[in-house]
This record gives structure tokens, C-alpha cells and sequence, in this order.
């Protein structure tokens, strides 16, 4: 395989580039024991929650369907275990509010799997199911974006009427420092994965297929690469490490030189991202009819024991992966869902994961602290680093000064979150959760305007 | 030298008479009629442009009144019935009397009584951190303690209490203009009607978790337990998921209520003190064992998200079963 790691690409503007801390790129992907009672949020994608379909004390299998989708933009939510339905109750999820989660408790039997599901670890490669059966197979296996963003996958694969995809993307940057699960997910199941983009191709009715893998997984890239080399129209393009290389409109626009414009989908320049986690569940679902029940989640810090991969099920604690990676440091000042530039510190280690968590990372103390906010001195490193070309400063004033009509124009709608800007600031200023506060009512101010 | 001096001031006075007669044209030729009543009315407004009306400011709520039928939908929270009276004297209509009101606020979760779980270092701005997550105490419907409502009153009639984390409202200087009502991302101030004597009751708590849970967040949270409802023979408290609610227009301010209420979520204001319930306050007192502060409580952060956290029952456990406490330091 002559494949130059210096043919590598990038976007064009901002980002920024943390310290990578991947101590968990060579773990091998582990099992977590079942654990004995899980949590599973109604709402573990964006749209409207599910709607629960069993009853306290009804007995449940592996696989079964608990809570319908509540509405297009919805998900399917599956019992992660077999047992029993202790209650159904308000729950702290990682929203950081109690909301509404069905609890299973596992009974003394054997665990038990719903019908019809292949438990076999052979490959099936050949898709027998059309593009309509494939959608509505991934809608009925709950399938949401993996990459955390948590968007119901069907919504994603039926392209609207007038709009046509030429490619397929498939997100294996994980540009976030210290995760690795989808680093993992590419070395142990990439053949899996090729299948995955292949049955993605066929639901998009599309002939190319294009992975992205930033440079520091050579072996990724390598192994990947070799899949994909008998393919026809599938190729892997590796990216330079830089962040947020895998949010969606970067990868576009590194992997094939298109911009999605300002208020536009990546459709409307032909493009469909999918993480590379998503085709495995869409493999799993569509070939061997296994609904999203578990996912890979790295549990890493600096000072943990034994930094791992685990592969888990939907609902179980944050706390007893801590435990099975040696237990929470002493100087732990943060438990953060996800990664350390877009997560969400946790508030309790009860916690369920959910289909979204893809890392939970401890921050050691000295680290996790937030530094005093100091003036803006202009030095205009927030407008240099950010990836889309915005000005943070003056969206953080403007959002301050409530000038909602100026942050409109200004295009705040446009932020990505990523935080390169405040990860970036000389002066510690909270950037991200100004412009949040205004993205979010200028949001409600256009809701109003168009009702 | 005179001449020109002559031709100077004669050219410019027939230039200004000329400019004069064009801008009289323009102005007679182009004029916008306005009643003369908006003037009037807004004369009579106590031009504090807050918006309580609803209107932007005060000059658009007098055209408003000028051109309304009857003021029946009209009122300026600010001035009040006389304003009102002096507008429909102006306007030759009439109009009703209404009841003064008054912003409440609904949660009584003071420090002594609500515990904080987390560390939160995010910006310090209500929005924000309601965004974020529940709160750096176990309730996730309380009140935050940044302080929003207090930046956003007009009229200074706000300010927190240091003691309790919690804005207190001066009833005298309050307008009943919202602004703090809309500025409050938990929805926990109110407008209340004064009352009679400026005397009211009503639930100082909007925490809609079942009464366990709700209890275990705040000493003082209302469980739901009904007892002031059963307690009312004017049918003006009713429960709606596991919090009491005072509908001010049954309320015959009985004062029943309050002794019932296990939690000491009603709140009684400028009413003559009652010897019962200063017992009961007292009793209650000696029944909560006072809490400790948590000082030790390891303080959190991260780079990017601004959060929270808590670490201290998860430290806690790890500590379980070490011989050296994590404080030892700080006790020397």
C-alpha cells in the first residue's frame, strides 16, 4: 500500500491544535460485564423523546423495543438487558436535569435476547434488504449519530425531495483529544465498517464513499486502507491533525473542497457524514438485525489506573466504568462526558451512558479549573482560530449588550461549539457560553418570527 | 467698508427670511397630525419606559390609549390606579379600578436549608447556567442566585441576600413591571395581587419532583402532601404535580394553611406575628440539626465546559477505607 501520510488535507481557517493525550490508542476494545441495573433516558437524541411502551414490573428481553419514537426526528430506545422493569422515573442524565428514564433490573435468569437477533460473529456481506427496507431498518434499530451529536440517522439517509447526494462521508477524525473509541472501533472492526458504508451507500443511493482519518491513527488508516483498496468508488483520505477536523463542515470541506453555505445542510452540496460508529450500529442492525443496545466508550484520564475501551450498554453508570478502570483518582476535579473540548462535565457518577457518551474522561484537579476572566485585549486570537470564520469577541459583546438583531447578521447561528475559542483566549474568557446564550435566543427569535 | 458691511448683513437677512418661508411651506405643506391627547396622556405616564404595559415605552402606550376604544386592556403597572385615572380623564372614558400587584419570589432554599452538591465556576449569569444543568444544588427548579432578576429591575426595588443566595423583593418600590419575571430563566418570580393590607400568602416553591425526592434537594420544598389543600375551605389551593399552588382570588388570607404545612414552604407576609407559629418555627429549628458547610468540597472546572461537577460524594467514596483523611492539610 503506497499510502503517503503527507497527502493529507485540511480545512482551510481557525482551529486549533490541544495536546492529544491518546493513552487509550492501543487498548484493545473490552466487554463490560452486564451490569445489574440499568437507566435508559427516553431522550437520548436531538427531536422529541420517545414515548415508553412497557409497564412497571413487565419482563423484558435483550433487544426489545421500550420506547417508541416520538415523532420523525425521533429514535426507537431498546432494553439493554434482560429483566424487569423496576419503574419508570425522573432520572439525572447527562443534560445535567432529571428527565425521564426507564429502569430495568436484571433478573436471576440467564440474560435473554430478543428473537431474531444474530448473535454469530461472522461477517455478512451481502445486503439483501432494498433502500427503502435499510432506512426503515435503521429507524426501527434506533441508530443515532454516534459522534455525539446524537441525530436520528433514517432523518439523515431520507434525502428530500429535490436534493440528491453524490457522496458519502464516513467520520473516523475523532479529532477530540484523549478519545479513541472510534480509533479502536476502525483497527477491530473495519471490516464490519466497510460493509456499514456500503449498506449507507445503498440507502443514499450514492457511488462514492470517502473515510476520513487524521493522521495520528496511521494504523487505522493502514488497515482501512487495505479494506477499501478492492473496493469500487470507496477510499480513505487522511487528514491533518488539527481541531475540529471531524466537525461535519470541516470534513466536507477538507474531503472534497465543497462549503456548505451559512444556514445550509451538507446535502445541498451532496455530501452525507456519518461517524464511522454509525456504520458499525448500521452493519449490526441491518445484517444481523441488532438493534443500538451498546457502544464503545473510552474511559481515560491522566491519572487513572488503567485507562480503557470499554464496550458497553446503553444505560449502564458512569461509575462502574470508573471502577473497572481502577477506581476515581484521588485529585479528580471533573468527570467529563465525552471529550475535553465539547463535553459536558457530569454532576453525579450515577449517571447513565448514553448512546451519545463516546468518552468519559477525569480531569485532574489542577487542571480542571476555570481561570479568572480578564479584559479582552484585542489580540484577536478567538477570530483566528475560529473555523468558521466568525468573530467571538463581538459575538460574546453583542450577546452581553443583547443586540440580538446584529448577532443575527453577524451569523451566530454558524457557531459550531467547538470552543477553540475560549480554549484559545489569553484572557479566560467564557466566548462559547455567551455565544451559546445568543445563539439560543436568536434560535427563539426566528422560531417566533416564522410562527 | 460700511457698504460691504451693509451688503453682508442685508443678503444674509434676505437669505434667512427666504429660508424661513421654505421650511414654513415644508412644514405646513407636510404635516404629520397628531393628537394632541398623546401628548397629554404621556404628560400624565410615569415615563420610566420599563415596558410592564407591554408597550414599547411610554410614549407607545399612550398613542395606544388614544386610539383604544375603552381602557379595559390598558393599565400602567408603574402608576398605577391614579395614572390610570388621570388617563381617563383626559380621554373622557372611564376605568375600573385594579388591584395592585407585586413580584414575589417562589423559593425559599436559602443556604442553610439546600445543600450544594457541585462546584459550579461557569460564567456567573442565571441563562447560562440554567443551560448548562440543575444547578450546583440538588434542586433543579431553585433559584441560581446570579442575581438576573436584580440587573434587570428598573427600579432598584430588587437586591440578593448575601445570607440567603436569594433576591429579595422591597414591596414599596416594586412596579409589578415583569421585567425580572421575564429575566428569570426558572420562571420562579411571580406577580401576586398586594392583597388586602398589602397581606398575602402564597407557595414560596416551584419544585415539581415527587415529595421524597423533592425533600432531599430542599428542606424547604413543597413534598405535595396536600394538608394545606385539605385545610382550605375556600377551594383556592390546589396541587398539580406534587407542588400547592394559592390562587390569589379564592385566598381569604385565613392563615390556615401556613401551620400545616410540615416543610415551610407557605409564605405569610405582613401579617401580625402569631404566637402558634413562632412555636412551630422554633420547634422546627430545634428539629434541623444545622447543616455544615462543606468548604472541603474539591472545586471543579474545565476547559471548555464551564461546569459543575461533583466530585465530593465520588472522593468521598474513594477516601472510604484510607486511614489519612483528604482534609488532614487544612486542619493543620
Amino acid at each position: 500500500m503506497s499510502l503517503t501520510i503527507n497527502q493529507t488535507k485540511t480545512f482551510p481557517m481557525g482551529g486549533v491544535h490541544p495536546d492529544e493525550n491518546k493513552f487509550t490508542a492501543d487498548k484493545p476494545i473490552q466487554r463490560l460485564e452486564t451490569p445489574g441495573e440499568v437507566a435508559i433516558p427516553i431522550s437520548q437524541h436531538i427531536g422529541a423523546p420517545a414515548k415508553p411502551i412497557v409497564e412497571q414490573r413487565e419482563k423484558v428481553k435483550i433487544g426489545q423495543v421500550i420506547a417508541s419514537s416520538g415523532g420523525f426526528v425521533s429514535a426507537n430506545i431498546h432494553a439493554s438487558i434482560s429483566g424487569i422493569v423496576a419503574k419508570i422515573d425522573k432520572v439525572m442524565d447527562s443534560t445535567g436535569y432529571k428527565r425521564d428514564a426507564i429502569i430495568i433490573k436484571a433478573g436471576k435468569d440467564e440474560q435473554e435476547w430478543a428473537e431474531g437477533i444474530d448473535l454469530s460473529p461472522e461477517l455478512v456481506t451481502t445486503i439483501s434488504l432494498d433502500q427503502e427496507g435499510i432506512i426503515k431498518k435503521i429507524a426501527e434499530a434506533g441508530i443515532v449519530g454516534l459522534g455525539g451529536a446524537t441525530f436520528p440517522s433514517h432523518v439523515k439517509l431520507s434525502v428530500p425531495k429535490g436534493k440528491s447526494a453524490e457522496f458519502l462521508i464516513l467520520n473516523g477524525v475523532e479529532c477530540e483529544p484523549y478519545l479513541t473509541a472510534d480509533h479502536r472501533l476502525m483497527v477491530e472492526k473495519s471490516a464490519e465498517i466497510v460493509v456499514g458504508a456500503k449498506i449507507l451507500m445503498k440507502a443514499l443511493g450514492v457511488t462514492k464513499t470517502i473515510i476520513g482519518i487524521e493522521n495520528n491513527k496511521p494504523d487505522a488508516i493502514q488497515k482501512m486502507a487495505e479494506l477499501v483498496a478492492t473496493e469500487v468508488g470507496m477510499s480513505v483520505q487522511p487528514l491533518k491533525v488539527q481541531y475540529p477536523q471531524g466537525g461535519e463542515k470541516q470534513l466536507i470541506r477538507a474531503a472534497i473542497q465543497r462549503e456548505v453555505p451559512s444556514g445550509g445542510l451538507p446535502i445541498d452540496v451532496g455530501a452525507v457524514v456519518h461517524n464511522v460508529g454509525t456504520a458499525f450500529a448500521v452493519y449490526e442492525a441491518v445484517q444481523k438485525n441488532k438493534p443500538l443496545i451498546e457502544r464503545v466508550v473510552t474511559v481515560t484520564g491522566k491519572d487513572i489506573k488503567n485507562p480503557s475501551n470499554f464496550l458497553v450498554r446503553i444505560g449502564t453508570p458512569v461509575g462502574e466504568l470508573i471502577e473497572a478502570a481502577g477506581g476515581i483518582p484521588e485529585n479528580t476535579g471533573k468527570v467529563i462526558s465525552g471529550g475535553p473540548m465539547m463535553g459536558k462535565a457530569l454532576n453525579a457518577v450515577d449517571i447513565p451512558i448514553a448512546k451519545g457518551t463516546s468518552g468519559i474522561l477525569l480531569i485532574p484537579n489542577e487542571e480542571s479549573r476555570r481561570g479568572k476572566m480578564k479584559a479582552c485585549i484585542r489580540c484577536s486570537q478567538c477570530v483566528t482560530v475560529c473555523p468558521m470564520g466568525l468573530e467571538p469577541y463581538l459575538l460574546m459583546t453583542l450577546t452581553q449588550k443583547e443586540y440580538f438583531e446584529r448577532l443575527e447578521s453577524d451569523k451566530v447561528m454558524d457557531c459550531i461549539e467547538c470552543g477553540s475559542c475560549s480554549f484559545t483566549c489569553p484572557s479566560d474568557r467564557p466566548l462559547l457560553d455567551y455565544i451559546r446564550l445568543g445563539k439560543k435566543t436568536v434560535a427563539s427569535l426566528i422560531r417566533e418570527r416564522n410562527n | 467698508m460700511s457698504q460691504t458691511i451693509l451688503f453682508t448683513i442685508g443678503s444674509i437677512t434676505i437669505l434667512g427670511f427666504l429660508a424661513a418661508a421654505i421650511l414654513y411651506f415644508i412644514a405646513s405643506k407636510f404635516k404629520v397630525y397628531e393628537d394632541p391627547k398623546i401628548d397629554e396622556v404621556e404628560a400624565a405616564l410615569p415615563k420610566t419606559n420599563c415596558g410592564g404595559c407591554g408597550h414599547p415605552g411610554c410614549r407607545a402606550f399612550a398613542e395606544a390609549c388614544v386610539k383604544a376604544d375603552d381602557l379595559a386592556d390598558l393599565h400602567c403597572p408603574v402608576g398605577g390606579n391614579p395614572t390610570m385615572k388621570s388617563v381617563a380623564e383626559i380621554l373622557g372614558m372611564e376605568v375600573e379600578e385594579r388591584d395592585p400587584y407585586v413580584a414575589v419570589v417562589r423559593c425559599s432554599g436559602s443556604f442553610e436549608y439546600r445543600e450544594k452538591v457541585n462546584v459550579y465556576d461557569g460564567s456567573p449569569n442565571c441563562t447560562i447556567a440554567h443551560n448548562l444543568y440543575g444547578g450546583d444544588t440538588g434542586c433543579q427548579y431553585g433559584c441560581l442566585g446570579f442575581g438576573e432578576c436584580v440587573d434587570a429591575c428598573d427600579f432598584e426595588a430588587m437586591y440578593m441576600d448575601e445570607k440567603t443566595g436569594l433576591p429579595v423583593v422591597i414591596q414599596d418600590k416594586c412596579t409589578a413591571c415583569n421585567a425580572c419575571v421575564t429575566a428569570c430563566p426558572r420562571d420562579i418570580l411571580e406577580l401576586r395581587p398586594m392583597g388586602r393590607k398589602n397581606r398575602r400568602i402564597f407557595v414560596s416553591c416551584i419544585n415539581i419532583d415527587k415529595g421524597g425526592a423533592a425533600k432531599k434537594a430542599c428542606e424547604v420544598a413543597c413534598t405535595g402532601c396536600s394538608k394545606c389543600e385539605s385545610e382550605c375551605k375556600y377551594d383556592a389551593i390546589t396541587i398539580v404535580n406534587y407542588l400547592a399552588y394559592i390562587d390569589a382570588d379564592k385566598c381569604k388570607l385565613c392563615r390556615k394553611c401556613a401551620p400545616v404545612c410540615k416543610s415551610n414552604s407557605i409564605h405569610e407576609i405582613n401579617f401580625p406575628p402569631r404566637k402558634e407559629k413562632e412555636e412551630k418555627e422554633e420547634r422546627v429549628k430545634k428539629e434541623r440539626p444545622e447543616r455544615v458547610k462543606k468548604d472541603d468540597a474539591i472545586e471543579t472546572a474545565t476547559l471548555n465546559s464551564p461546569v459543575e461537577v461533583d466530585v465530593i460524594e465520588m472522593v468521598k467514596k474513594a477516601n472510604e477505607g484510607e486511614s489519612n483523611e483528604p482534609d488532614s492539610d487544612d486542619k493543620a
